[in-house]
């Protein structure tokens, strides 16, 4: 209970801050959002004690117990690694936003609710046992993360790169719901604790290939991974703090958190583990390829961030190799596992402190564009400081966290060669070389960012502010990272202890039953193996090209714009928007009559055909109550004012003549004894007379020229189909009663259940409650519709106000 | 609506009153005699609609200055309010209680939530029949 209380705090917090924001104005909201996020990382922190000795923790919050959904928080050393990472990076964002976004010139509140319900979600994802929670809290963080890049939702770029993410997150997030409902449906259970457990069973179902192929969709959309990464660049339009939290150190890692927790389900598939490794290599080669064309800061980190992603995703796919490897814990193929998660904790700790950097160049210049940057180097000597340990780290060197990861990453994609299942052994070798590639990449976009920015020429007059040094409170955030980039190097083995290892159990259970096992001892020195000789070769490639990134950084501009993925977008959501509003336009004709006759055309169609298919035609005129002179009499009485409708030429008989036919009904009603319908009956028909003459006051005279033979001939066809179709519907239900009627249990239950006399009114309000509740409902928003054409009517001038 | 009608003003005066109480009449008495929140709404609104006839619809809206809008979502909200108050006794959605009650005047009466829920439905029908009215009415 505790537990799932807990991930709903955040929420609850969110619910006093517009209050907080209106009545404590003075004190900038940020304050009182800053104890949540940290509280629960000092909650969470004392978790870790028995979590790194291979615990976990379960609470369980039934939802709907009938559908057996749950909110079941678990934690084991996988979602606590995450949860510690969402609440300690939220709270350094957090202060950080304090010194960032204005008091007086932001919606402080919007932020913070959107920020809040973010942690919720988030903290969700990674603690949910439950498929179902689990996809709900992850559809929240799209949502969430859609409202925050739309934060400025005055910009145009804005509101495109909030529905863009939308867009390709939400589609990958139904996709993994149908995942989700397919690994149920195969192993009988939401919870994923209870899946791993029937590996077995599930692996050889049919819908494994299935539901493996969604759940990555879903992990991959989210995850930023070729093709879908470019969502994450044009996400770039949020604050600052929104970008170091979101979309580099948190929501972006919740497919790489999705990979890992459904490793132990998956692994044994060699589809997976192609997937995986290569579409993650890939990603990283290719981002951190084009990293280099950007010339914005924060594009130049989101192609970086797209890049990373893809290099810890490959190491979880290199990590299910393992499973597929006899006595896998000898050997080096127990790296990939623990490089994956010791690269995850480091990206997000440089990572954070970069962001948080371009944010504050972006607040002290005015500009993020590298091209006009330069030289500041002088002026903000600990913003430089800060941006050198966090790209130095991004590079692979030492002596920064980076460069520990970075040489396991190297081993794990090394050790992919000597693997000799799954056509390894002939298309291994690939693996380092991109690898290695994409290093090189990566060792260029780190200098180009940081060098760029700081060093060269300082061009004040390009600058639209006069740089200086932020204050200090912006500072502090990123300089404790870059403090904890430091520390990582220096006592990577205790990190590893305490936080990778409980994390590499949860991910490979196949392999360790506590985290003590993992056998996977950080060192600074291998001696002069092969990763080493390629460590240094990428140092010294990536230098000479960033020496000379100048001279051919203008070949990008060679490829062609037409061919992008963006493009692709573009073009995908302008084909579907055209195309809807095309279609609709076919049908959609503006007369009311063409309304009427697809209506009643279905109707005839429906109802016949489920007569024709069901054989139902049946006509038994036995039990048929004897026609009297009264029926007879009321029955010419309508026929004449239908008469009279049809064939009148003022629009005033006509609606006079159609009352007339209603108030017969009502004379029917009263003969067999139905005084609740005739009431009704009798009133309706008078005030909607009124009403139709009210409304039908205003419109000309009916001009009869208009209609064609062929128009009229139609509609005869179809008003002779509706007729024919009720007579037969009426008659069935005479003749054939399938079940016995239901006013005997009405009767019966009326006075003793019900507290009731009159049944008709009984059925109204309990029996069927639920249709009046709803007839209401439709009631009311129907008032609306008619006010809304009526009162709210557009002048064309006026209808295009969505762009301003 | 231009009408200078004596006899028919003269009479709405009187009319309009006796609809009303029957209105009233009839949906107290729905839950064991014909009647209901329905009706009862819709014989309010042809009340209304017989002094808007009568006197035109702008001197109604000075008589009774009713935002039917706000009348519409008040009623909803009493019949929703009603469904799910069960929810707080733990019984299922919409379960209605009811029980006999001794008043003064009125001797042994029950008392039921479902006529809350019909206070609800009469409330909705009244709003909306009159929004439509009157927004249909008033627009030239």
């Amino acid at each position: 209970m505790l537990l799932v209380m807990l991930i709903f705090l955040p929420l609850i917090a969110a619910l006093f801050i517009p209050l907080l924001y209106k009545k404590i104005g003075q004190i900038h909201t940020g304050w009182f959002v800053l104890p949540v996020p940290a509280a629960l990382f000092i909650y969470y922190s004392t978790l870790l004690p028995s979590i790194a000795e291979g615990g976990s923790r379960v609470s369980e919050l039934q939802w709907i117990p009938s559908l057996d959904i749950a909110f079941i928080a678990y934690i084991d050393g996988l979602s606590l690694l995450f949860s510690l990472l969402i609440t300690g990076i939220g709270s350094l964002v957090v202060l950080y936003s304090i010194f960032y976004l204005d008091k007086h010139r932001e919606q402080l509140h919007n932020f913070y609710v959107y920020l809040l319900m973010f942690m919720t979600a988030m903290l969700g994802v990674v603690q949910s046992d439950h498929l179902i929670s689990l996809y709900l809290f992850w559809e929240l963080t799209s949502i969430s993360s859609f409202l925050l890049i739309g934060y400025w939702y005055t910009r145009d770029r804005s509101r495109f790169g909030a529905l863009k993410s939308m867009m390709i997150t939400v589609f990958g997030g139904l996709m993994m719901l149908g995942g989700f409902v397919l690994l149920a449906i195969m192993g009988g259970t939401y919870s994923i604790r209870e899946l791993i457990g029937q590996v077995p069973e599930i692996s050889n179902h049919d819908f494994f290939i299935w539901a493996l192929v969604l759940i990555l969709l879903g992990a991959f959309t989210k995850s930023a991974q070729f093709p879908f990464y470019i969502w994450l660049p044009d996400a770039m339009e949020a604050p600052t703090p929104v970008s170091a939290y979101l979309h580099s150190a948190t929501m972006v890692k919740a497919g790489l958190y999705l990979v890992a927790r459904f490793t132990p389900i998956f692994a044994v598939s060699s589809t997976w583990v192609w997937l995986v490794t290569g579409i993650g290599l890939f990603t990283m080669f290719w981002a951190s390829f084009w990293a280099l064309k950007q010339r914005d800061l924060k594009g130049i980190l989101a192609f970086s961030t797209v890049s990373q992603l893809g290099l810890i995703m490959s190491l979880l796919g290199a990590s299910a190799v393992a499973f597929h490897v006899e006595d896998a814990v000898g050997t080096y193929f127990v790296y990939a596992g623990f490089a994956a998660v010791f690269h995850l904790i480091n990206h997000a700790v440089f990572k954070g402190s970069l962001f948080m950097i371009a944010g504050i160049v972006d607040h002290e210049t005015g500009t993020r564009d590298i091209r006009k940057l330069g030289g500041l180097m002088s002026l903000m000597p600990i913003s430089f400081t800060i941006a050198m340990i966090g790209s130095f780290s991004m590079a692979g060197l030492p002596p920064f966290g980076g460069f520990l990861s970075k040489e396991m990453f190297l081993t794990g994609m090394l050790t992919l060669t000597e693997f000799n299942l799954f056509q390894f052994d002939t298309w291994g070798i690939l693996f380092p070389v991109i690898a290695c590639i994409g290093s090189v990449f990566t060792f260029i976009y780190s200098f180009y960012f940081v060098f760029h920015t700081f060093a060269g020429k300082h061009k004040p007059e390009l600058l639209p502010k006069k740089a200086h040094e932020a204050p200090i409170g912006m500072l502090l955030s990123p300089a404790f990272l870059a403090i904890l980039v430091i520390v990582i190097f220096i006592i990577p083995n205790v990190v590893g202890d305490w936080l990778v290892k409980p994390a590499v159990a949860a991910i490979q259970p196949f392999l360790y039953s506590s985290p003590q096992e993992v056998p996977v001892d950080v060192a600074y020195w291998h001696g002069p193996n092969t990763e080493f000789f390629m460590t240094l070769g990428i140092f010294a490639v990536g230098f000479l090209m960033f020496w000379t990134l100048r001279k051919w950084q203008k070949s990008y501009d060679l490829y062609p714009e037409s061919l992008t993925l963006n493009r692709l977008y573009d073009n995908m959501m302008i084909l579907s928007d055209t195309g809807a509003n095309r279609f609709s336009r076919l049908y959609m004709t503006g007369f009311m009559r063409s309304y009427l006759v697809y209506m009643f055309s279905f109707v005839i169609i429906i109802v016949l055909g489920t007569f024709v298919l069901n054989e139902a035609f049946a006509v038994d005129m036995n039990n048929l109550a004897p026609v009297g002179l009264y029926e007879i009499v009321i029955m010419l009485a309508m026929f004449g004012s239908i008469l009279t409708i049809l064939f009148s030429k003022s629009r005033l008989t006509a609606i006079i003549a159609l009352g007339a036919v209603g108030y017969t009904v009502a004379l029917f009603f009263v003969i067999f004894r139905a005084p609740d319908l005739a009431l009704t009956q009798l009133v309706i028909e008078t005030i909607s007379v009124a009403l139709f003459l009210l409304a039908f006051y205003h419109l000309p005279q009916i001009s009869r020229k208009e209609e064609r033979m062929r128009f009229r001939l139609g509609n005869a066809v179809i008003a002779l189909g509706v007729g024919v179709t009720m007579t037969l519907v009426a008659l069935a239900a005479h003749s054939g009663k399938a079940l016995p009627s239901i006013s005997e249990f009405y009767k019966e239950t009326v006075y003793t259940e019900a507290g009731g006399g009159n049944i008709v009114n009984v059925i109204l309000v309990d029996y069927r409650g639920f249709d009046t509740l709803f007839e209401i409902a439709v009631l009311g928003i129907a008032g609306i519709g008619i006010i809304t054409l009526i009162k709210l009517r557009l002048s064309k001038k006026e209808g295009q106000h969505e762009n301003k | 609506m231009k009408t200078n009608d004596v006899m028919l003003q003269t009479a709405t005066k009187v009319v309009t009153f006796i609809i009303l109480l029957f209105a009233v009449h009839i949906f107290f008495a729905g839950h064991y005699t014909p009647g209901g929140g329905f009706v009862g709404g819709l014989l309010t609104t042809s009340a209304i609609v017989l002094l808007m006839l009568a006197f035109g619809i702008r001197t109604v809206k000075k008589i009774l200055p009713i935002n039917y809008v706000v009348m519409t979502s008040v009623g909803l909200l009493v019949a929703i309010a009603t469904a799910a108050a069960s929810i707080v006794f733990d019984v299922p959605f919409f379960t209605h209680a009811y029980d006999y009650f001794d008043l003064p005047l009125f001797g042994e009466t029950s008392l039921h939530s479902a006529l809350l829920f019909d206070i609800g439905v009469y409330l909705v029908v009244v709003g909306v029949t009159m929004t439509i009215i009157q927004t249909i009415g008033e627009d030239e």
